[in-house]
């Protein structure tokens, strides 16, 4: 049994590394070969060699990679955490308590559909070009799927389940506490994946707010100096990054409500 | 003889609407006893147990637990449910303590039944399991596990082995006598299969088609365990399947 579990897994291994491979091998040919210009794209290996470089060097525009990245993530995880921190329980509370629904839902549903970007002008009105500003972008990115999320997950209480804790007797919060909160941990979870997403995907844009450091600001730079390749560093630094913090997420998950993983 | 009654239920009627449901049902339950509730299907043999654990409010009638009108914040009332019940975030053990948690029982008393359910049940060896990682039949037990840990002055069971095949069945009513005899909690049971009624109960309440009144309520007196190919046994479950029809 552990042994074709085993095999198995080798061979997914293969398949992978076979098709990283075959898509970095094109890549690679297309622009030795000379099929796409070297002024619009460059080789995967003159990119690591750009990666390496810039993991010490400033120029050409104006700081390290790590600075860039330390400073992309610190925005994107603060705005994230927050989102979550607020999002979360605003739709637990939106979910289970009716009132508080039909007093915020309105309002919810008008801003909902609002993309983030648009945000950008009426934020540099109010709260400037800083760290605050971009901020709130990457919040109001973030805060709409955590809320959506619980809300729904709070919604979709097996009301079978309800009724075991209320003939047991179970007050109003403890039925939220120790039944809905939990069945919803499902789609919160999907939420707060959308939104760690979301909050990075976000980021580019926010950081097209008068930056002078970021993954966002060095793609932006990449583009004005004609630098293909310092664009690609950015914007692999921000796939890579993501990927891993979906990790990390997955994790936390598999610790929070382990029900859902166990074998 | 009146403090010997656990439940008196007194002219309970639920309408929907203008549809009656439940009309005029009058009846007592006495401490310990076992009472399983038969009748047609869509009689609103799920209404009247909703109606008794305060899921549904009565349109009139009452009904009380120990003289008092039935209250699931002051008695200790237990619900099995025909669907699957048990809270898939809980471990076997945790699911069993659930509703001694809610009550807020010592910590002693709920680990001292938590260890007398599991061993009763069969269920120590998958304490930490998960309900994902069972069969439905051990879900269910589960469920059953975590209503009689509470001790309950009433337990109420709504076709809990509806989904189950025969051979589990057999096996969950035995499990089911045999928890009820230690623990003398009254049972009210719900089914439409009449065999498991005279099999479980010392007393059947045969309810009429909609809108369901009691047509009968029957005394089960065979001695236990029953044998279900016993003649007394074929004649009782006959004469009850003979009340039930309505055509």
């Amino acid at each position: 049994m552990n042994k074709t579990k085993k095999q198995g897994k080798t061979k997914y291994l293969i398949l992978s590394i076979l098709g990283l491979t075959v898509f970095f091998g094109i890549w690679q040919a297309a622009v030795k070969l000379g099929w796409v210009s070297e002024r619009s794209l460059k080789a995967p290996t003159d990119i690591i060699q750009t990666f390496i470089y810039k993991l010490t060097n400033k120029s050409p525009d104006g700081a390290t990679l790590p600075t860039h990245f330390w400073f992309s993530l610190r925005l994107a995880l603060s705005s994230f955490a927050i989102a979550t921190i607020i999002g979360v329980p605003l739709g637990w509370f939106m979910g289970f308590y009716k009132k508080l629904d039909m007093l915020l839902n309105p309002i919810f549903e008008i801003v909902r559909p609002i993309p983030p970007i648009a945000w950008i002008p009426i934020v540099i009105l109010t709260l400037g070009i800083g760290f605050q500003a971009k901020m709130f972008i990457i919040f109001v990115a973030a805060f709409v799927p955590n809320v959506i999320n619980s809300y729904l997950g709070i919604r979709m209480t097996d009301m079978t389940l309800v009724n075991v804790a209320k003939t047991y007797g179970a007050t109003d919060w403890e039925i939220f506490t120790t039944v809905c909160i939990p069945s919803s941990l499902n789609m919160v979870f999907t939420g707060i994946r959308l939104s760690l997403n979301a909050s990075w995907t976000t980021l580019v844009a926010a950081e097209m707010l008068a930056s002078t450091k970021g993954l966002g600001y060095m793609i932006q730079m990449g583009r004005t100096i004609i630098r293909p390749d310092i664009i690609i560093v950015g914007m692999f630094s921000i796939g890579i990054t993501g990927a891993l913090l979906n990790i990390i997420l997955n994790l936390f998950e598999k610790k929070v409500a382990p029900w859902r993983y166990r074998d | 003889m009146s403090d010997d009654v656990k439940v008196k239920v007194r002219g309970l009627t639920k309408k929907f609407g203008d549809l009656l449901v439940l009309d005029n049902i009058s009846f007592d339950i006495k401490k310990g006893d076992f009472v399983c509730i038969v009748g047609p299907t869509g009689c609103g043999k799920t209404t009247f147990l909703n109606l008794l654990v305060k899921l549904l409010e009565p349109t009139s009638g009452q009904i009380l637990i120990d003289n008092e009108p039935a209250d699931p914040k002051k008695h200790n009332i237990s619900f099995v449910f025909q669907e699957p019940s048990a809270f898939p975030w809980l471990t076997v053990e945790q699911n069993i303590q659930y509703g001694m948690k809610i009550k807020k029982l010592a910590p002693e008393v709920i680990k001292e039944r938590t260890e007398e359910i599991l061993t009763a049940l069969g269920l120590s060896d998958v304490r930490n399991s998960f309900p994902r990682e069972l069969s439905a039949s051990m879900e269910q037990r589960v469920v059953i596990g975590r209503s009689f840990a509470m001790h309950p002055d009433l337990l109420l069971m709504d076709e809990p082995y509806a989904q189950m095949d025969i051979k589990v069945r057999y096996y969950l009513e035995d499990q089911v006598i045999k928890l009820w005899q230690q623990t003398g909690s009254t049972v009210l049971f719900i089914t439409h299969n009449i065999e498991e009624a005279v099999y479980l109960s010392e007393k059947c309440l045969i309810l009429t088609n909609k809108p369901a009144t009691i047509r009968e309520e029957k005394k089960i007196d065979l001695p236990r365990p029953r044998d279900i190919a016993s003649e007394e046994f074929i004649e009782l479950r006959e004469y009850i399947t003979k009340q039930i029809k309505w055509w």
